[in-house]
């Protein structure tokens, strides 16, 4: 091939790089090692992740659901996975064809009008939500809750920085663990709120609305235990404007916090606002139904600095991991699922609340998460408890305030058998006891 | 060619949305019987809070009918697997299934993003040693891997260069540096990212021989309000910008830093390094350089590398290793956490570490690659671009003279006097087996073909290329019309994507309920 | 070859202008549109809303372009053409008649003596185009 281009040496195609920029020595890299030396390698290193094979009762953000085999199994064809952007509408039907049901799932689920390709994840479709609510509403303050989950709102805060949006938090009552939104004026873009929330309540998402409406404002929903639509009236129905959720529930494995994918739905009026890609319906000349990506103009590629948003890259091959969960499952399904998990982490939260010594600081209801509040302090008791009895029991709450040093996150779902649960009441009395 | 439509009502190319084929009562999953005492509902949860609809219009389907809806959706794909993939840019190279398998190894796919860090040591041992290679490779050694995708990565280099400057400069003088220099050449996510950090943006002009015009670097240089330069290198138009450390000294000169969008390292890696170049910040593509799936539009994973200046603002948490390595193999094995610990982070750009899945896959790449490995991957990307760049020149026109790197570009200059565009040509190369290259970028070349063939292609199959290009050309020669109504192998013809943009159809409706919200 | 009617005003960001007592209609040209290609969206102002000659009003989008588009008189606007909204299309198939945008009470009529005539535009767009 050299000689045919006239080339002296594989060197000299690099002749446009100055030769002082040129690496002169090898990177500083191993060796190339085989296949068999490399899945020992990280065989290893999956060992060192005890985690990984303890009893859970961990959420917060990530939770660990039942997934059909199938799921890996359809989304592992080549077709999908190594295929990019359906830049090609002709040649990319069944990407285009799936995120068309993608969006469509999402909506059924949110209730909402309408729903783009995905985001990158949860947290960052919030903090996109809140750049949308100020473009819509041409306003620059939002009131945030102060029980979303705290990393949603620091990512929230670093993309909003340079937006001149002004971010304020509304704290939530102490008793019920609901967000209390006092005051917001005709200045306020949005009102955001988590529900299921962080501390595992649900918000009463109609009354927020309602008061978000009544200056002008929108709501946006922000989701991290999408299970709950299962069961849970939607936030579309309660009147939210903006709802985004963390799709990881269906389907999608934990991988240490990702890659996940964020679900972002609106109401058909803000269709133009909206971040992201979008899928729609079109024909070709003989009527042959097809789809291809839309309403591109919004977009960064063709807007530049005017764009919704920087977006490109979204989460398509994750999307497709949740369209198949959620068409897998199915409405039975899902509705099923949501029911074990809420049953179940009610009768966890009963027994626990029944141990000497611990009780459940919020009154207001709940779907699968709920707080505990131990005797002593949580973190070194969930450490002992890990040890000792190889269960991860929670998320210890001082990890994200001080103020809380006894209180830690539980979360139930269909996978925790009625041992698992009876091992996790048990273990907490016995270590409490022996303390 | 008409003659040749489809006549075939093939059961795969008829399948419909999944809601048409939902029967009640289908079902395609089992779950446990709930094992502990069930309380009613409304006991648990007030009625007010919960589903009213029965979640109306969601699918009920067996397994079979899944399996068999995306399995026939995936046959009207084209996927690396299947040929060439020379989408410019992008970077299609081989997804390695091995990759896949180390991604879901059970100590890393089952565990918990909030695990306590010392039962994730695996897991952060790979972050430690995938940011240890990628510092290597592009000499920067600062490093997050938390950006989602290249873009964010981008937003997350640029906010860094702003807080670098509020801190250099203090808050008030910086306050009149928010200029972002970007070539016309540029992706589009450059000006958006630079946007969303609070910059506005200026564009500087590409020379004739495709290069960033110095001239006016230097003139938009003058004013004093640059924070800095956002530049691809090689640029989209596949040519290294030799005078590269001049651009940054005009730039360092001026008082603003250099970002370099990596979305060509794949012309770069083990031959030459950023940050021996004087480029402050980059961020990668694991999903394009490092051969991570590109899924059908993501996941991607674009981390952030700096220089140590600016280290201390990038985002947090960083995972470092606490001690160089213990005496007790308990100690050597506890060597990595997370540190919260920097006051002068921009902050968090994404919940927990990133996109983890995508790093495993990475420094899986890297590891099998090995150094030598790495460096022959670009000269064989380099050498396949240069092949089909001599390969194309008699039949298309090349608007560059200078010899490209990893990609080239040609244009519909000489086939656009028969009428026919290089949307056509791209249509008609599906007619040939190829996923077309991408088209119409760089925007400052009319009728622009970026092709980037990869290293993941042989000889054999850039000859096949090569002349299903010269075999389109003569058509567009001798009848426009073939290729002005190609493609005519796939399922459905050109799409009318007017019409749908116009009364856009962006979810489907059971058909009762639309002609009822019609009244 | 685009058409240029006579009787209008043409300003070189590609909108004509029609003038009918102290009101200017305004629209993109024919040329504008062919540019474009399929028109599939027109964001347009507010009736009332106050503009400056050569302020951008809003934009009109194809499939793959978005393009700005500026007043040629500044005055307020009296109508908005709403019917765009649901048939954009208007913009190509009609440019000079049913696809005109704006009405706009001019507050310096004498702008328009400033504007192209159709002779001068046409020479305009063909220098633009070489």
């Amino acid at each position: 091939m050299l000689e045919q281009l006239g080339a002296a040496s594989i060197e000299s195609l690099f002749d446009s790089i100055p030769e002082d920029l040129r690496l002169r020595r090898d990177l500083n890299v191993p060796a190339a090692i085989s296949e068999i030396e490399l899945l020992n390698a990280f065989d290893e290193m999956g060992t060192r992740n005890q985690a990984a094979r303890r009893i859970s009762f961990l959420g917060g953000g990530a939770y660990s659901h039942y997934v059909p085999t199938i799921v890996d199994h359809l989304i592992s064809r080549s077709e999908f996975f190594t295929a990019y952007t359906p830049y090609q509408p002709e040649i990319s039907q069944g990407t285009l064809q799936s995120i068309f049901e993608f969006q469509t799932l999402v909506c059924q689920l949110t209730g909402m009008d309408i729903a783009n390709a995905s985001m990158y994840d949860g947290s960052t479709a919030m903090a996109e939500a809140v750049l949308m609510a100020e473009r819509v509403t041409r306003r620059s303050k939002v009131v945030a809750s102060a029980a979303i989950h705290p990393q949603y709102l620091e990512v929230a805060h670093t993309y909003v920085q340079h937006a001149g949006i002004e971010l304020q938090h509304a704290q939530f009552d102490s008793n019920t663990g609901q967000t209390l939104v006092d005051s917001i004026d005709d200045q306020t873009a949005a009102i955001v709120v988590q529900s299921p929330n962080f501390l595992g309540c649900i918000e009463d998402v109609e009354a927020l609305a309602e008061k978000a409406h009544a200056k002008g404002a929108l709501l946006i929903v922000a989701i991290t235990e999408a299970m709950s639509l299962g069961l849970l009236r939607s936030p579309g129905a309660s009147g939210a404007d903006i709802v985004v959720a963390e799709g990881q529930s269906f389907g999608v494995p934990l991988s240490y916090g990702g890659p996940y994918v964020g679900l972002f739905a609106i109401r058909e009026k803000y269709a133009r606002q909206i971040p992201g890609r979008l899928v729609g319906e079109a024909y070709d000349k003989q009527g042959r139904r097809g789809f291809v990506l839309t309403l591109a103009t919004r977009e960064q590629h063709i807007r530049r600095e005017k764009a919704t948003s920087n977006i490109c890259t979204n989460e398509g091959l994750i999307a497709l991991a949740a369209t198949i969960y959620l068409e897998t499952m199915g409405r039975r399904g899902v509705q099923e699922a949501a029911r074990q998990c809420a049953q179940k982490a009610h009768y966890a939260a009963r027994a626990i609340a029944k141990v000497a010594g611990y009780s459940l600081p919020f009154s207001g209801p709940f779907f699968n998460e709920f707080v505990v509040r131990a005797p002593s302090p949580a973190a070194p008791l969930l450490d002992t408890l890990a040890r000792e009895k190889g269960i991860d029991g929670g998320i210890a709450l001082s990890r994200f305030d001080a103020n809380r040093p006894n209180d830690f996150l539980v979360c139930v779902t269909e996978t925790n058998s009625r041992a698992q649960i009876g091992a996790l009441v048990e273990g907490l009395a016995d270590i409490s006891k022996a303390s | 060619m008409d003659s040749i439509a489809k006549v075939t009502t093939h059961i795969s190319h008829n399948e419909s949305l999944i809601f048409e084929r939902s029967q009640p009562g289908r079902a395609g999953f089992m779950l446990p019987q709930l094992d502990v005492e069930e309380t009613p509902l409304d006991e648990i949860i007030p009625a007010q809070f919960q589903r009213e609809d029965d979640l109306a219009g969601m699918p009920e389907v067996t397994e079979v009918d899944v399996v068999r809806h995306f399995t026939r959706m995936s046959t009207w794909n084209y996927s690396i697997d299947l040929g060439m993939y020379p989408l410019g840019s992008c970077t299609m190279k081989y997804n390695s299934r091995l990759n896949e398998k180390v991604a879901r190894i059970a100590g890393f796919a089952n565990l918990h993003p909030l695990a306590a860090e010392g039962e994730a040591q695996g897991a952060l041992q790979v972050v430690y040693e995938l940011q240890q290679h990628l510092a290597e490779i592009t000499g920067l050694p600062g490093i997050s891997l938390q950006p989602a995708a290249g873009a964010h990565g981008e937003m997350t280099g640029i906010m860094i260069i702003r807080a670098f400057i509020d801190v250099r400069d203090g808050k008030e003088k910086s306050a009149h540096r928010r200029t972002m220099l970007i070539p016309d050449s540029a992706h589009g996510t450059n000006p958006a990212s630079a946007h969303l950090s609070g910059f506005t943006v200026k564009t500087i002009r590409s020379t004739p021989q495709g290069l960033t015009d110095l001239d006016h670097l230097r003139e938009l240089c003058a004013h004093g309000d640059v924070a800095g330069l956002m530049l691809t290198n090689p640029n989209t138009l596949g040519l290294f910008e030799r005078n590269i450390q001049q651009i940054c000294g005009i730039v360092h000169d001026a008082g603003g830093l250099v970002y370099m969008d990596g979305a060509n390292m794949n012309a770069l890696v083990g031959v030459a390094r950023p940050g021996d170049m004087g480029v402050d910040v980059i961020h990668l593509n694991l999903h394009k350089t490092f051969s991570t799936p590109h899924g059908g539009g993501g996941p991607g994973s674009g981390p952030c590398c700096c220089t140590k200046e600016l280290e201390p603002f990038l985002p947090v948490p960083r995972v470092v290793r606490t001690r160089s390595g213990g005496d007790g193999v308990e100690e050597a094995l506890n060597n990595f956490k997370l540190d919260f610990d920097q006051p002068q982070s921009i902050g968090r750009v994404k919940a927990f570490l990133g996109n983890y899945g995508m790093m495993l896959r990475a420094l899986s790449y890297i590891l099998t690659h090995g150094r030598d490995g790495l460096r022959e991957a670009t000269e064989a990307a380099v050498l396949n671009a240069r092949y089909i760049a001599h390969g194309l020149i008699s039949d298309y026109e090349k608007p560059f003279d200078a010899p490209p790197m990893h990609e080239v570009v040609f244009t519909d200059k000489r086939q656009a006097r028969k009428g026919v565009h290089t949307l056509d040509i791209a249509k008609r190369l599906i007619d040939y087996g190829f996923h077309p290259m991408t088209i119409y970028f760089p925007l400052i070349v009319s009728g622009a073909m970026l092709i980037e063939p990869t290293e993941s292609v042989g000889r054999q199959e850039l000859d096949q290329f090569i002349d299903a290009m010269r075999s389109i050309a003569r058509e567009a020669v001798e009848d426009p019309e073939l290729v002005l109504n190609a493609p005519h192998t796939t399922r459905i013809g050109r799409l009318d994507e007017a019409a749908a943009a116009r009364k856009p159809v962006l979810r489907w409706k059971p058909q009762q309920a639309a002609s009822a919200s019609l009244d | 070859m685009a058409n240029v009617p006579e009787n209008l005003h043409y300003s070189k960001d590609h909108e004509w202008v029609r003038v009918e007592g102290d009101t200017a209609v305004v629209g993109i040209t024919d040329h504008a549109q062919e540019q474009l290609g399929d028109v599939v969206y027109v964001e347009l102002p507010k009736a009332g809303e106050d503009f400056a000659a050569h302020e951008s009003f809003g934009s009109v989008e194809s499939v793959k372009a978005v393009s700005e588009i500026f007043t040629p008189v500044s005055g307020k606007v009296a109508e908005v053409n709403g019917s765009l909204n649901d048939e954009p299309e208007k913009v190509n198939h009609d440019p000079y008649g049913e696809g005109w945008m704006l009405k706009i009470k001019m507050s310096s009529p004498g702008e328009v003596d400033s504007l192209l005539t159709a002779a001068e535009y046409e020479d305009f767009t063909k220098a633009e185009s070489e």
